[in-house]
This record gives C-alpha cells, sequence and structure tokens, in this order.
C-alpha cells in the first residue's frame, strides 16, 4: 500500500529532512507516525501525496511510483488518497457540504451521484444535520469531521491525517480520533501523524517513530519497549 | 463545463469588491487606449478629408476632338488607380471661373475669346492618393497625343505622404506603448485575483484537481472581467466623446467594428492574462 524504501530527503537549502527511511504500512492497517515537531513527519506524509519530490529512494503508494511520477498524473494520485491537516483546510466561502461535494466535482464525477455521496460521507461522520452550515459556525472539532468527509468522499484507500488533532480540545480530540478508528475499522487505511502520547498509548496500533529525519522505531519489526520511554 | 461557469461566476459574487476592482482597472486602462484610438481615427479622419482633395488635372491641346476625349475619359477610368475622370470643356471652365473667382468677374466677362484650356479632372481612389501613384498616373496622363499639360500639387502630395507617415509611426508606437502598459496593469489586477484564492488552489490540488480544472475557471473570469472592462471604456470613450462633440470640435467616433475591436482586446487581454497568472502560480507551488 505504502512502501517507502531507503529514502532521503533533502530541505532545499540544504540538510537533510529523511535518512534513509524504509517502512511498509499494509491495506487497511492504522499507523501512528511519531515524533517531535521537525522530525520528518509531515515531510513523510508530504512524499506520501507527492507534495515534495523525493530526492532519493523509491517510495510507491497504491501502485503508483511517486518518485518518478510526471507533474500531471498528481492528481490521480491524491485522488486515491484522504488527506487531513491540523488546520482543517476548508474553503471559508461555502458551507460543508459544498466543501465536501468540491472534492468529487474535480474528480468530474457526474452530478447526479454527488449529492448522495456528500450525504452519506457526512452521516458517517456524524454532521448530516450541520450540512448547510459554513465553516464559521462550526466547532473545531466539526470543522474537521467535515474535512475527513471531505477527505473520505472519494472512498481513498488510505487516509493521512497530518495532527489531525492539533487544534481540537479533549473532547473533540477522543471524538475525532474515535471516528478515524471506526474509518479504519470499515477497512481503510490511515496514517496519523501526532504528537500527542496519551492517543497513541491508548489504541494497540502500530508505531512509526521519527527522530531528525531517521526512522528509530518501528512496533512491526522492532522489539516493544517501554512506552513511557518513548518522546 | 458547466462547473467551470459556476465556479467563474461564483468568484464574482465572493469577492465583489475585487472584481469591481478588476473590471474598473481593465476599463480604465483601455479608456486611455481607447482615447487615443479616437485621436488617431480623428486624425485619420482629417488625412483622408485632406487627401480627397488629391486631383490630377490633364490640360487638352485646343482643337482635341470631342470623340477622342471620350473615349479617353473612359481609358482612363479603366485605370485601377482611378476613382473618377471627368471631362471639363472650355466653356464650362469658363463659367467655373466666373462663378468662384468673383474678384475678377468683370475682367473674366469682357473676355473676347475663352483662355481657358478644356482638361480632364482626374481623382484617385482613396488607397492611391500618394506621392508615387499620383506620380505614376501623372507620367500616364502625359502619354496621351492630346494632353498638353498635367499639374497636381506636388509639394502638397509630397507633405500630405509625410504627414501620414508621422501619423502611422507616432499612432504605432504610442498606440502599442499604451497597450502595453494596459496589459501589464490588467495582469497584476488578474495576479491580484488569483493570489487572493492561492488558499482555495492549493486545496483543489489537495484533493486531486488536474491543473486544467483549476485553470478553466480562472480564464472564463478573466475574459468576462476583460470584455466588460472593454465595454465600459467604449462606453467611457463615448461620454468623453460627446463631450468634445459638444463643447470642442466636431469629432468622428470609432466604427462599429472598431468599437468591437476594443472589448475583443480587453476580453483576449483578460484571457491571456489569467492564463499567464495561473499557469505561473501552478507552476510555482
Amino acid at each position: 500500500m505504502i512502501k517507502f524504501t531507503n529514502v532521503f530527503k533533502a530541505f532545499p537549502k540544504g540538510g537533510l529532512a529523511l535518512k534513509d527511511v524504509s517502512f511498509h504500512i499494509a491495506k487497511g492497517e492504522f499507523v501512528f507516525l511519531t515524533g517531535h515537531s521537525g522530525a520528518g513527519k509531515s515531510t513523510v506524509l508530504k512524499l506520501v501525496y507527492a507534495d515534495e519530490p523525493v530526492t532519493s529512494g523509491e517510495v510507491r503508494v497504491s501502485g503508483f511510483n511517486v518518485a518518478e511520477l510526471r507533474p500531471r498524473d498528481v492528481p490521480m494520485l491524491r485522488r486515491r488518497l484522504g488527506i487531513v491537516f491540523q488546520d482543517f483546510r476548508l474553503l471559508e466561502d461555502r458551507p460543508a457540504e459544498e466543501n465536501v461535494a468540491f472534492a468529487l466535482e474535480v474528480t468530474g464525477a457526474r452530478r447526479s451521484s454527488i449529492a448522495a455521496r456528500v450525504m452519506r460521507v457526512l452521516t458517517q461522520v456524524g454532521l448530516a444535520a450541520k450540512a448547510q452550515a459554513y465553516p464559521r459556525e462550526l466547532s473545531g472539532g466539526e470543522q474537521q469531521r467535515v474535512a475527513i468527509a471531505r477527505a473520505l468522499v472519494n472512498e481513498p484507500s488510505v487516509l493521512l491525517a497530518d495532527e489531525p488533532t492539533g487544534n481540537l480540545d479533549e473532547r473533540a480530540t477522543r471524538g475525532v480520533f474515535q471516528l478515524l478508528r471506526d474509518i479504519n475499522a470499515s477497512g481503510t487505511a490511515v496514517v496519523m501523524a501526532t504528537h500527542d502520547l496519551d492517543l497513541v498509548r491508548q489504541a494497540p496500533y502500530r508505531v512509526i517513530e521519527l527522530q531528525e529525519g531517521a526512522l528509530v522505531y518501528d512496533s512491526a519489526v522492532d522489539e516493544p519497549r517501554d512506552q513511557a520511554a518513548t518522546p | 463545463m458547466n462547473l467551470t461557469i459556476r465556479e467563474a461566476l461564483l468568484a464574482f459574487r465572493r469577492a465583489p469588491l475585487l472584481s469591481a476592482l478588476s473590471v474598473t482597472t481593465i476599463a480604465f486602462s483601455l479608456f486611455v487606449v481607447g482615447l487615443f484610438g479616437l485621436v488617431a481615427v480623428n486624425l485619420q479622419e482629417a488625412l483622408r478629408g485632406v487627401a480627397e482633395r488629391v486631383e490630377i488635372v490633364a490640360y487638352l491641346l485646343p482643337g482635341t476632338p470631342i470623340e477622342s476625349i471620350t473615349l479617353a475619359e473612359k481609358d482612363i477610368e479603366a485605370f485601377p488607380e482611378v476613382h473618377s475622370a471627368v471631362y471639363v470643356s472650355e466653356d464650362s471652365a469658363l463659367a467655373r471661373a466666373r462663378a468662384e473667382l468673383v474678384e475678377f468677374r468683370d475682367v473674366l466677362q469682357e473676355l473676347e475669346r475663352n483662355p481657358l484650356p478644356a482638361s480632364i479632372e482626374v481623382k484617385l481612389k482613396p488607397r492611391f492618393r500618394d506621392a508615387e501613384h499620383v506620380n505614376d498616373v501623372a507620367d500616364r496622363l502625359r502619354g496621351f497625343g492630346f494632353v498638353d499639360d498635367v499639374r497636381f500639387g506636388r509639394d502638397w502630395v509630397e507633405k500630405l505622404d509625410r504627414l501620414r507617415q508621422i501619423a502611422a509611426a507616432v499612432g504605432l508606437v504610442v498606440g502599442a506603448a499604451f497597450a502595453v502598459v494596459a496589459i501589464i496593469i490588467i495582469g497584476t489586477t488578474i495576479r491580484m485575483a488569483v493570489l487572493q484564492r492561492s488558499r482555495e488552489i492549493a486545496i483543489m490540488r489537495l484533493v486531486g484537481a488536474t491543473n486544467g480544472f483549476i485553470r478553466r475557471p480562472f480564464l472564463l473570469q478573466g475574459a468576462i472581467k476583460g470584455m466588460l472592462g472593454g465595454l465600459v471604456a467604449v462606453g467611457l470613450s463615448y461620454g468623453a466623446y460627446t463631450l468634445i462633440n459638444r463643447w470642442l470640435i466636431q469629432a468622428a467616433f470609432f466604427s462599429n467594428v472598431q468599437a468591437l475591436a476594443i472589448v475583443g482586446f480587453g476580453t483576449l487581454i483578460g484571457f491571456f492574462g489569467s492564463a499567464a497568472s495561473v499557469g505561473r502560480h501552478l507552476r510555482r507551488v
């Protein structure tokens, strides 16, 4: 599904953002990507959705060889992924349902099928009642649910979440995390970058930890370790 | 396509102030071009009026039989450059002189013999009213056996030529400069519209929109803004023209084709300006 093989990523101004990172995430897995800020979590995700070029090594994402992807094929890759950010990235000038519909429209989906699919994902994230609300009328947790609905509407095989709970209070965090778990339970792989270790400890999922651009721990390969020792 | 139109029109509703500002900027840039165009059109009109008076007169030897003259008249009218060739007999020349030269009426009245020769007055088609063609036709007229002398205002025709060249050169250079300035200003305005929506563009890319999909509403929007700007510019020019006409001088306005060209120019700048701005933006992010 997602396979990094000896991946290096150089900063434009010198230095390495990722050093020789290799891992393999299988279909339907839930993986935490942890580490301090600046450790390279976001960079890993950006390489997955081809927002940054790979400096060397191989990145494969659901059949795409990302390092050799032509610019015109990048949109095709992204339609197979759902992406969620800490800052939601919703369009402020349209209501929730149109924010979700947008992701379908850009793929050229038939208009007749859009409304039904949008309603289905909004129901899935528990926001069917607020379909007409504008982002500014929604709480942070609700906005993140809209963003998740937008990420899901194209039925991606992987959901990438970059600190999805970073801007949320504890209650909203729990809600959003539970939603991501539900999504994973229905078969979608989830890669969640976070530095919230409470969340990581709550669930029995695989943990990949980065430190200054290097992969220092992968619970799938390494010996289990004392969780208290992780940063 | 449906979506392209919707997104393009939505942009006007979402950012009415910026949209209005773009249209106004485009309108005033094109208005300046339009004003200059008006000057050019009127200068051209004035020159055409002057050029209309370019005339070649072939004086005929006395006693030339009228049959030869009629034939020659036909021949001359068949010249590709010639608009009309009119025979003026000795008598009508005198009658005209009497009518026109009032001061000499008495002298002309007392003449025993008509001193004025008969002539053929030749007018050229508008596009041949320059020194080269006038000389050329004059030479051919001299070739007729019964033509005594050929007259035309040589200096005057040459000066007219020069004036025309200057007008054309100034028109081209100043017109091009104005057009370039308009393009730059309009390009900047469009760039602002693109930057204003850069967040939206980033999100569109994130959810897998192709560059073409992102670009299309901008192109349509740019073309619409350019067209509206062009229409307003023509309107403003018409206002200026009306004022000038009422208070200053009798002036000419654009022909429909010229007015349409201004609107078309605005539309094209809007379209290609957007294409350049969005293209640059998409390449950079």
